[in-house]
């Protein structure tokens, strides 16, 4: 997948480039606000990475220039900000998700990934879902393994089923916040560690095969081990 | 409650005065027509009645008894239906002349003035005016002489002054206080725009102005003045708010590179596990270096007002019960009981504030709470003040130190090693006041009581009294 990156620092963005290169991705970068509107209304992207305080255009009006071009290529601002009017802003203006500098490079793989699963068309909507023997009914709100039945407080319902849609990808804690919780906000301690052991509890023990796995210094992911 | 507000305003109490001085006026006003025109009519009977008394004198000195006696007769007949009343008797009151049936049996004024009632032929009760004279006749006793008029007509003249003096009185003063209650309700309006835009001001929107009517009156020019106060001030916020955000921008970005550094030699660089441990203690420290620039950069944010997602009606107790719910487990693994009592609140602002404070509160009382305690949470509202209340059972703060450990990085010397930045309350104190409301640390014996205030809103009520003042349009 190709992905633009409109950054200004130079550090930052060889720093970007490099670490997504080595992620397996095909990477364009654009040091200033019209060069990068320009790649990204020329080139087709699977998403566009932008910094919000750029020279000559900044990157709100890049990707609100995109969204009114009807272009709907996910974009990710990036902003040394971090403040709740920005996030909101920047929302408002067409931006899919918004991360605050610094960063931990998962953080930022793990939300690339979400939201190039985002951009793909939903066909039917989902009435269940499945991790190798876990399986989730969304209707009757239902978890089984291995056809025992696991009970789950509706919070642990909800962890989980966001885990099992971005199954097989990095979700990071902050991302649980927003998607489990929904609030954006900084947590002191890892109150979120705590839940997920609990989840894990839960669906984990007692099988030979662990589903939930820790992403040491990122987060945690629900695959199947081979 | 309006009311009272109401008879404050300098404008009402003005308009009291003024109609007290308008009474004041109408009284003296009064009194000079009721002087000039009654006063002028009693004046002159009284001259007309001393004119008769003399001539009758006269009469008497030169022609005697018989020639007095005469001269009554005379007039009475000469004019019968006139209004002037004579009596002459003996010395015991035995009437000897005149058109008055009887003496008035009443003890006259000095100089010999008096006012009677009167019965007239069809028995109407008639209002008298007299004189009373004293003829000394000689060795007999004194001869009484009466002489008077009769002055329904001024007592009725009084009467109708009074009756208007009341009516134009009364006319008046609800005039004044009419017009005056007006008045003042108006400049109150315009007063009271002024004090709402300003605590909204306060509150950390500086876009804001104070609408005038282009007048050019006092309250107009007040209006204007602060406006362009308002100016100045928010030219100065926007320079204060460029230097942080330049700030933030020039620190953070050296700090993004320094930390994606770390990351590169952590996944690039052949590294001994001493090394790696090294690089990851880096990690951590740069982390806990950004996370307090953040969260400083943040409170002076949420101080200044530039925080500016508007604010929404919320339930604070489903916030709550959202923040407990993430903590629960946290808590539950230490072995300490949260327990959530809570009923529907309603307050206006920011969900993520609210939330981000609250658990800073839960954060703290789980690190101070010892396995085994408690932690009480309780959300209420009475009236126009909702309240959250977190009570743990800790070691609690001296009372000497609660005034402080609201403070930037202050810390209880006990606690120096403990994790944490030393801002969470003060986050805390600054969403609370963003949000109009009052953060309070109290004995909880043991343990410490955390008590946040907030201005409850009305239950289902919109949002009527937002359009009061002019929002400038601002440049994006």
């Amino acid at each position: 997948m190709r992905i633009l990156v409109v950054e200004d620092d130079r550090n930052v963005a060889a720093y970007l480039v490099k670490g997504l290169r080595e992620s397996g991705y095909t990477v364009d970068h654009a040091g200033d606000g019209k060069q990068g509107l320009f790649l990204a209304t020329s080139e087709r992207y699977g998403v566009i990475i932008v910094d919000r305080m750029l020279p000559s255009l900044d990157g709100l009006s890049i990707v609100r220039a995109l969204r009114a071009a009807n272009d709907h290529t996910p974009a990710l601002i990036l902003s040394a900000m971090g403040e709740v009017d920005d996030r909101v802003l920047g929302l408002r203006a067409g931006g899919d998700d918004y991360l605050t500098k610094p960063f931990a490079f998962s953080e930022l793989l793990a939300r690339i990934e979400a939201l190039q699963r985002r951009a793909q068309p939903a066909g039917q909507p989902t009435t269940s879902l499945r991790v190798g023997d876990l399986e989730m009914d969304l209707l009757t709100r239902s978890v089984k393994r291995a056809d025992q039945s696991i009970d789950l407080q509706p919070r642990e319902f909800r962890l989980l089923e966001y885990l099992m849609r971005h199954s097989g990808q990095v979700v990071t804690r902050t991302m649980l916040l927003e998607g489990v919780w929904d609030y954006h906000f900084d947590p002191q301690t890892n109150v979120i560690d705590v839940h997920i052991s609990r989840l894990r509890a839960k669906i984990d023990r007692g099988f030979d095969k662990p589903l939930l796995h820790t992403v040491r210094g990122a987060g945690y992911k629900l695959h199947e081990t081979a | 409650m309006r009311q009272p507000k109401l008879l404050r305003t300098s404008t009402f109490q003005l308009a009291v005065m003024y109609a007290l001085l308008f009474a004041g006026s109408v009284l003296i006003l009064m009194y000079f027509m009721h002087w000039a025109t009654v006063g002028y009519m009693e004046r002159q009977t009284e001259e007309t009645i001393d004119a008769e008394i003399t001539g009758l004198q006269d009469q008497y000195r030169a022609q005697g008894l018989a020639g007095l006696v005469r001269a009554i007769n005379e007039r009475i007949a000469a004019e019968p239906a006139s209004s002037a009343l004579y009596l002459f008797t003996a010395p015991d009151f035995r009437p000897l002349a005149g058109n008055l049936a009887a003496w008035p049996g009443l003890t006259p004024e000095p100089a010999g003035w008096f006012t009677f009632i009167r019965e007239d032929l069809q028995g109407h009760q008639i209002p008298a005016r007299a004189r009373v004279f004293t003829l000394r006749a000689g060795v007999r006793d004194d001869l009484h002489l009466l002489v008077g008029r009769d002055v329904r007509e001024i007592v009725a003249m009084r009467g109708l002054f009074r009756r208007a003096l009341s009516i134009g009185l009364g006319i008046t003063v609800a005039l004044g206080l009419v017009v005056g209650l007006a008045m003042s309700r108006s400049t109150l309006r315009r007063f009271d725009a002024i004090n709402q835009t300003c605590r909204r001001i306060m509150s950390g929107d500086l876009s804001q102005r104070i609408r005038t009517r282009g007048a050019d009156d006092e309250i107009d020019r007040l209006g204007s003045t602060v406006n362009e106060m308002l100016e100045r001030i928010e030219q100065l916020m926007e320079g204060v708010r460029h230097v942080a955000d330049g700030v933030a921008h020039d620190l953070r970005t050296p700090l993004t590179r320094l930390r994606a550094s770390l990351e590169d030699l952590k996944a690039h660089a052949s590294l001994d596990e001493a090394g790696r441990a090294a690089v990851e203690t880096a990690l951590t420290e740069a982390d806990g270096l950004l996370g307090t620039f953040a969260a400083l950069l943040r409170i002076a944010r949420i101080e200044s007002g530039s925080v500016a997602s508007p604010f929404v009606e919320l339930r604070l107790d489903e916030v709550a019960r959202d923040a407990c719910d993430l903590y629960r487990a946290v808590a539950e693994e230490r072995g300490i009981a949260l327990v959530l009592s809570e009923r529907p609140v309603r307050v206006k602002g920011d969900r993520d504030l609210l939330f981000q404070a609250l658990t800073n509160v839960l954060d703290n009382a789980v690190k101070y709470t010892p396995a085994g305690g408690r932690i009480g949470v309780r959300v209420e509202a009475d009236g126009r003040e909702a309240r959250i209340t977190v009570n743990d059972s800790g070691r609690g703060v001296p009372a000497p130190e609660r005034e402080k450990v609201v403070q930037r990085f202050y810390r209880l010397e006990r606690d120096r090693e403990a994790t944490g930045s030393g801002l969470g309350l003060s986050l805390v104190q600054a969403v609370a006041s963003m949000h109009h409301g009052s953060l309070e640390l109290e004995d909880n014996a043991p343990g410490l009581r955390v008590i946040l205030r907030l201005p409850a809103e009305p239950r289902g009520s919109g949002s009527k009294r937002e359009d009061e003042a002019v929002k400038r349009p601002s440049a994006a």
